[in-house]
């Protein structure tokens, strides 16, 4: 079984530590949520999973490989791709090319996989050699997703995908996620829209001051009094 | 009818074909400097020295053949000395990268520092090749001098004013126009090309994608060196080499990047034409330009030259002036490949 787990990490900025002995994994095929009041270490918990912070604690394996100390790229070539909420797509670059430098690693044909893409987000076979800065947020974020999944990862982090986007094509990218899930990978992922993603996910975290404060599975957590109470608006 | 020919003539002679020219040489310069700011993100001061040390190997390779009595007939040697002068300014530009830039990238130094670093460079570069090859004016043409003579215009015409077309020039002009092809098939083609543009783009993101960053500073300066001695070589073939000259020219070198919009290849192709035509229009006297279009009657009395040839620099500076206050970010918007 393919996985991505966080043993006991600590890490921070500097050195203020953000987030302390936190624990999660994914296994490959299950979308898995992170929820969590504002400034929960959230985004810092899944960027140090893939190195672009270094840990002061803690290890971080995939799939029994201690990888702990290997370069964010390094991780990439291993399946680990990861979707940052800001800059995540190349505007300077059509959406075509986007998609080729998301297999930038890779000597097979790209071709069959760009089609893929294609049959997932329809509307960027119709913009492909459009500039990607020329499109609007929601279809951004479709690129962005796009230009991960060429990596064909076993694990995808996505740090808050539906950010900025209006309800519906809120909506959209969920079941477009689901869909992605359902193909395989493993999908770990940030959110503030914590309702939607807690219904779409397998199992959820839920991390209070850098610290994990109860994990479940989705709907266990949306029906818990607590977190309801806390974050989800009654 | 026969005055508006002869008009037109004047204008291509003086004006046209030496812009053309000479904007295809700071054409090349900008695109070097446009390159490394794209990717390494820093204004490089020393990309005219770089220029200097390409002409002077050029040269250099140029008596080497000489002396062995290799010429190419009627085109300069200086062709057949290029490529082994691009060798060995591409050798001197990732050796500057290795002994000093490198340094200051991993160290992420802000960019102003690397510029200031990139002026000692300038004037190390500019050291050497004043100890290898002296201070002096060199001339390294050899071959046929004219496409065309004025003379043989007049005669083939019968106006009169001559047409001059220097080998130099349509070669200028036929050699950036390869080497600019190239560099664009290059950047919208090749998996390569493309991977330099996203790094350009969006540094981190071309990271997550496994774009090998030292690769891409790499080419990049391989391809800078190619373009710098390919440029200072084609300007000191055209006019003629002396070190000096190409501490002056990196002004309107940065002048044409930057109105181009820093970063972007295109605008520093076209900043390269902007510089060169202005500076040599309002350098140019008109007076016999209009003697030709103008009744007799209202002939000028004086030169009508705007400014004398020794403000050239200024004019650069004055279009880098008011490009910097009205649209910042030049004609293309700059930043990236």
């Amino acid at each position: 079984m393919i996985n991505l787990v966080a043993n006991n990490i600590t890490a921070g900025y500097g050195s203020v530590d953000i987030i302390k002995d936190i624990n999660l994994y994914v296994n490959e095929g299950e979308i898995v949520v992170i929820v969590g009041p504002n400034g929960a270490g959230k985004s810092t918990a899944m960027k140090s999973m893939l190195g672009l912070l270094n840990l002061s604690r803690g290890l971080v394996k995939f799939t029994d490989k201690d990888i702990t100390k290997l370069l964010p790229q390094d991780r990439v070539k291993l399946g680990i791709a990861f979707v940052p909420q800001n800059q995540n797509v190349f505007t300077g670059m059509t959406v075509e090319e986007n998609l080729e430098m998301g297999a930038f690693l890779r000597d097979d044909n790209i071709y069959d996989t760009i089609d893929q893409i294609y049959q997932l987000f329809p509307i960027l076979k119709e913009k492909r050699n459009q500039n990607t800065g020329e499109l609007s947020g929601g279809q951004r974020q479709q690129v962005a997703f796009g230009r991960a999944l060429m990596t064909m990862p076993k694990i995808l982090m996505l740090d808050e995908p539906t950010a900025g986007v209006s309800p519906i094509v809120m909506d959209e990218l969920f079941s477009r996620i689901i869909e992605v899930g359902k193909t395989g990978v493993g999908i770990l992922m940030v959110e503030q829209n914590a309702k939607q993603a807690l219904s779409i996910a397998d199992r959820g975290y839920v991390l209070v001051n850098g610290k994990n404060s109860r994990e479940g599975t989705g709907q266990e957590l949306l029906n818990n009094p607590d977190v309801r109470k806390s974050f989800l608006g009654g | 009818m026969t005055d508006i020919l002869n008009a037109i003539v004047v204008l291509l002679n003086y004006i046209i074909i030496p812009g053309l020219s000479y904007g295809s040489q700071l054409a090349l310069g900008a695109l070097g400097i446009s390159f490394i700011y794209a990717i390494l993100r820093f204004a490089n001061f020393s990309h005219g020295e770089f220029m200097s040390f390409g002409a002077m190997i050029t040269i250099l390779f140029t008596w080497f053949f000489q002396s062995y009595g290799i010429n190419l007939g009627l085109l300069p040697t200086a062709l057949l000395a290029i490529p082994f002068a691009i060798i060995a300014t591409i050798l001197l530009s990732l050796a500057t990268n290795r002994i000093v830039f490198r340094y200051y990238r991993v160290k992420k130094s802000a960019p102003v520092v690397i510029a200031m670093a990139s002026i000692g460079v300038m004037f190390v570069i500019n050291a050497i090749v004043r100890i290898i090859i002296g201070p002096n004016d060199t001339k390294f043409f050899d071959g046929q001098k004219f496409i065309i003579k004025a003379k043989q215009f007049k005669v083939m015409t019968g106006l009169n004013e001559g047409l001059a077309i220097k080998s130099t020039q349509a070669i200028t002009i036929l050699v950036t126009i390869i080497l600019l092809s190239f560099t664009f098939w290059f950047l919208q083609k090749t998996k390569t090309g493309k991977s330099m543009r996203a790094f350009s783009d969006n540094e981190d993101l071309a990271l997550l994608s496994g774009i090998n960053p030292e690769r891409v500073v790499f080419i990049t300066w391989m391809i800078v060196g190619t373009l710098a001695c390919v440029a200072g070589a084609l300007y000191g073939l055209d006019k003629s080499y002396k070190p000096f000259t190409y501490l002056g020219l990196v002004l309107p070198i940065f002048a044409a990047a930057i109105v181009g919009g820093i970063g972007s290849p295109v605008g520093a192709v076209a900043g390269g034409f902007v510089i060169a035509f202005s500076e040599i229009m309002v350098t140019y006297a008109y007076k016999k330009f209009l003697i030709y279009l103008l009744p007799t009657n209202l002939e000028p009395s004086g030169l009508v030259q705007l400014l004398s040839t020794d403000y050239k620099f200024a004019v650069s500076f004055s279009i880098l002036v008011i490009v910097l206050l009205v649209r910042p970010a030049g004609i293309f918007k700059g930043k990236i490949l």
